[in-house]
């Protein structure tokens, strides 16, 4: 968050989109939805040794109904493509996916009659990690990425742009 | 007396075939006599434990004898086919082992395509319950006597038999809607 | 909320279950507790636990319709991805599948190395069973010890072959490179840490009231009916039964090597688990003497069996199972003459215990559930395919 100016008593000024952001980038908890391989690099990646808790994602949620980023590690199969729709329905906004790994950008290896070809024709996603699997290190580099991406955001600007739009269209 | 000798003795007349390949030695048994050959190996040979049951589709070998004795005959007179019954397209295959003894066997029986049923051996052995779902999902086989023979790794509305010679690796395409209405 | 509608949604996936003032609990796909992919549908009277239907199939990848699309050295990186907690041994076995299929045997000082990296592999599959087993029932402390420890091993891995999980080790017909230099400082510590780490896991947990209430006595399974259901590993081995194929049907260099096969007496979730941190230890003396034997090798001796460019191997088929971290192992592959496999059929090890969850957690509550669930060591990549 930018500060415009500190005065004496403790004023800060700032456009409000920013303390929106600054308030959503700092602790983004994660849903680990680990299927295969990478739910272990995940794994890996949310214990001591490449701790993710130190960037803000402390408390692992285990409901979709309390987290805020979805990170989806593993092979998607056509069977589970209900399955992950509806978990990503149950998300509240502001939500934002993680896709870790090859299977979850793009089917990876598995080019068969079952795997579904990537997560990103089912849900939106935010940030894809190459690799089968990524390190830990690249879990949590995509992690600050994503922080980036939500601090660059334009919450209110979505908002505005439609009130601006309708009121021109009735002009 | 070697193991060969003892399942021939045993099976008698139940055994169509014997084939050992790098030590390990494959039977063939008849369509209709399933459940007695394996009691018969179970409790005389001592075979008592299931390691693995599964299927496999023979259709690729027989187009590829097919071609290879065509190429053949182009080359010299022209003999008329041979117009016998084609040979039955799938195999399902018991892997059993025997505790005592630390030997294998494998079990070959063939299922032609028109009469696509076994008995079901779960009387024998409960580890068969899954397996035999897993043949029916991939190949078609049903198992007469099965307790639940639903589809076991693809979802229920799947209405092909992925592992066929026949099915393409990408698949036709399918996807599953699941409709979740419970209000 | 219309009851009997939602009943039905149900049994059309689980077929017909005792209807009556049960409550339908479904578990999974995705929950905490689930080793990935795993779903139960249980009917519970209150906390205990009527009937418990385990659906599986969501992780299903086709893997062996692909093996009968790519050759037989294309599909080495695909074994990496049954068992992903130990990729190595998937990868032996195939390469032993194959092995034995073309009728060669692979030089000692790879079969050494084979069976080293296996037991590093085995260990780091236990710690992770260990470690989850725990956090499924609460106790988060041990996970965070053994998670490091993998790490050191996930190092052995990299220096080797150049990766942590998914490794692809070795090749048909031997190893394609030598024990790194690092690895003859690095093993004499490294067995000390492996051991301090079971020995603090052992510590918090073996002899603590909560975890001795809650894992004695549960899941209690006897020998005979988890032959009759095919079990194999660590299941079968603390249901009181001794079967390991490293002993029974030895291949590589196991019966060069002396060590003991950990049995336990009631089957249940404590005996499971004492299973498997008394094989940790006995993986490290596996080590110890497969290292010793591995040192009287002259140092240029071979690695790998002179190999063909495409490997044809001749008409046929065979079976060759191994001792895996989970049980029994098998590949069997039929081979038509050409460069592709005509089939390949994995045998996983956990899909045989898993068809008798049922039968495991009938009567039980369901935190006893999920104790089970954890013990078992189902790995949804193995049980799919």
């Amino acid at each position: 968050m930018k500060f415009q100016a500190i005065q004496g008593e403790g004023w800060l000024l700032t456009k409000a989109e920013q303390l929106i952001n600054w308030g959503r980038s700092r602790s983004p908890w994660p849903f680990p939805y680990g299927t295969a391989c990478c739910g272990i690099e995940l794994m890996c990646a949310l214990a001591s040794g490449y701790d993710m808790a130190r960037f803000g994602a402390e408390r692992v949620a285990f409901t979709p109904r309390q987290c805020d980023v979805l990170i989806e590690a593993g092979t998607i199969t056509k069977k589970m493509v209900p399955v992950l729709k509806r978990i990503y329905a149950q998300m509240a906004e502001p939500k934002w996916v993680i896709a870790v790994g090859a299977c979850a950008c793009s089917g990876g290896v598995f080019r068969t009659y079952s795997t579904q070809q990537g997560i990103g024709s089912i849900i939106p996603v935010d940030v894809y990690i190459p690799g089968c699997p990524p390190r830990p290190e690249g879990i949590l580099y995509a992690l600050l990425k994503l922080i980036d991406k939500i601090e660059a955001d334009h919450p209110l600007y979505k908002q505005r742009r439609k009130v601006v739009e309708a009121l021109e269209a009735a002009k | 007396m070697s193991l060969k000798e003892r399942i021939e003795g045993i099976l008698g007349r139940d055994l169509l075939e014997l084939t050992e390949f790098r030590g390990d030695i494959c039977v063939e048994i008849p369509k209709n006599r399933v459940i007695q050959a394996l009691t018969m190996l179970k409790e005389e040979a001592g075979f008592d434990f299931l390691s693995d049951l599964f299927g496999i589709d023979n259709l690729d070998l027989y187009t590829k004898a097919k071609k290879k004795k065509k190429k053949s005959e182009d080359d010299e007179a022209q003999e008329p086919e041979e117009k016998g019954p084609p040979p039955p397209r799938f195999e399902v295959i018991y892997l059993l082992l025997s505790l005592s003894t630390n030997e294998r066997v494998m079990v070959k029986v063939r299922v032609p395509e028109d009469d696509l049923e076994l008995p079901s051996i779960t009387g024998l052995w409960r580890a068969a319950n899954w397996p035999e779902r897993e043949v029916f999902d991939m190949f078609g086989v049903r198992f007469k006597g099965h307790p639940n023979l639903r589809r076991l790794l693809m979802w229920d509305e799947f209405q092909d038999h992925p592992l066929r010679k026949d099915y393409p690796l990408e698949g036709k395409g399918e996807e599953r809607h699941l409709n979740y209405d419970i209000a | 909320m219309s009851k009997e509608k939602g009943l039905e949604t149900i049994c059309i996936t689980t077929g017909p279950t005792e209807v009556g003032d049960y409550v339908t609990l479904n578990i999974g796909p995705i929950h905490p507790a689930m080793h990935g992919t795993l779903r139960v549908i249980t009917q519970t009277d209150g906390e205990t636990v009527i009937s418990a239907k385990p659906e599986i199939g969501y992780l299903h990848r086709g893997v062996e319709k692909l093996g009968e699309n790519l050759t037989y050295s294309q599909f080495l990186p695909m074994t990496d991805r049954l068992n992903y907690c130990s990729a190595i041994c998937n990868n032996v076995a195939y390469e032993m599948a194959v092995e034995k299929l073309l009728g060669i045997e692979v030089p000692p000082k790879a079969q050494l190395i084979r069976m080293i990296m296996m037991e590093l592999a085995r260990i780091a599959d236990h710690q992770v069973c260990v470690g989850i087993l725990g956090v499924d029932l609460g106790a988060l402390t041990p996970f965070f010890y053994l998670i490091i420890q993998r790490e050191e091993i996930y190092e052995i891995f990299e220096w080797h072959h150049g990766a942590r999980l998914t490794n692809s080790m070795g090749a048909i017909g031997g190893v394609e490179a030598d024990l790194p230099d690092r690895f003859h400082e690095k093993w004499p510590k490294m067995r000390d840490t492996i051991r301090r780490a079971n020995d603090e896991t052992d510590s918090l947990l073996t002899h603590n009231r909560i975890w001795m209430d809650r894992t004695i006595g549960v899941n209690a399974f006897c020998g005979d009916d988890a032959l009759d259901w095919g079990f194999t590993g660590p299941m079968l081995r603390a249901c009181g039964v001794r079967r390991d194929l490293r002993k029974d049907e030895p291949y590589l260099m196991y019966d060069k090597v002396d060590f003991e096969v950990p049995v336990g007496k009631h089957g249940d979730v404590f005996d499971r688990y004492m299973v498997r941190m008394l094989e940790m230890e006995e993986s490290v003396k596996i080590i110890d003497q497969a290292y010793a034997l591995y040192k009287e090798l002259p140092d240029d001796a071979p690695l790998m069996k002179k190999m063909p460019k495409i490997i044809r191997p001749p008409e046929g088929q065979i079976y060759h199972a191994i001792e895996s971290p989970n049980g029994e192992l098998g590949f069997f592959i039929k081979s038509d003459g050409s460069d592709k496999p005509y089939r390949i059929k994995i045998r996983p090890p956990c899909y045989m215990v898993y068809q008798a969850f049922e039968d495991l957690v009938k009567g039980e509550m369901i935190s006893d559930l999920i104790a089970c669930l954890s013990s078992l060591n189902v790995i949804a990549g193995e049980l799919d395919r």
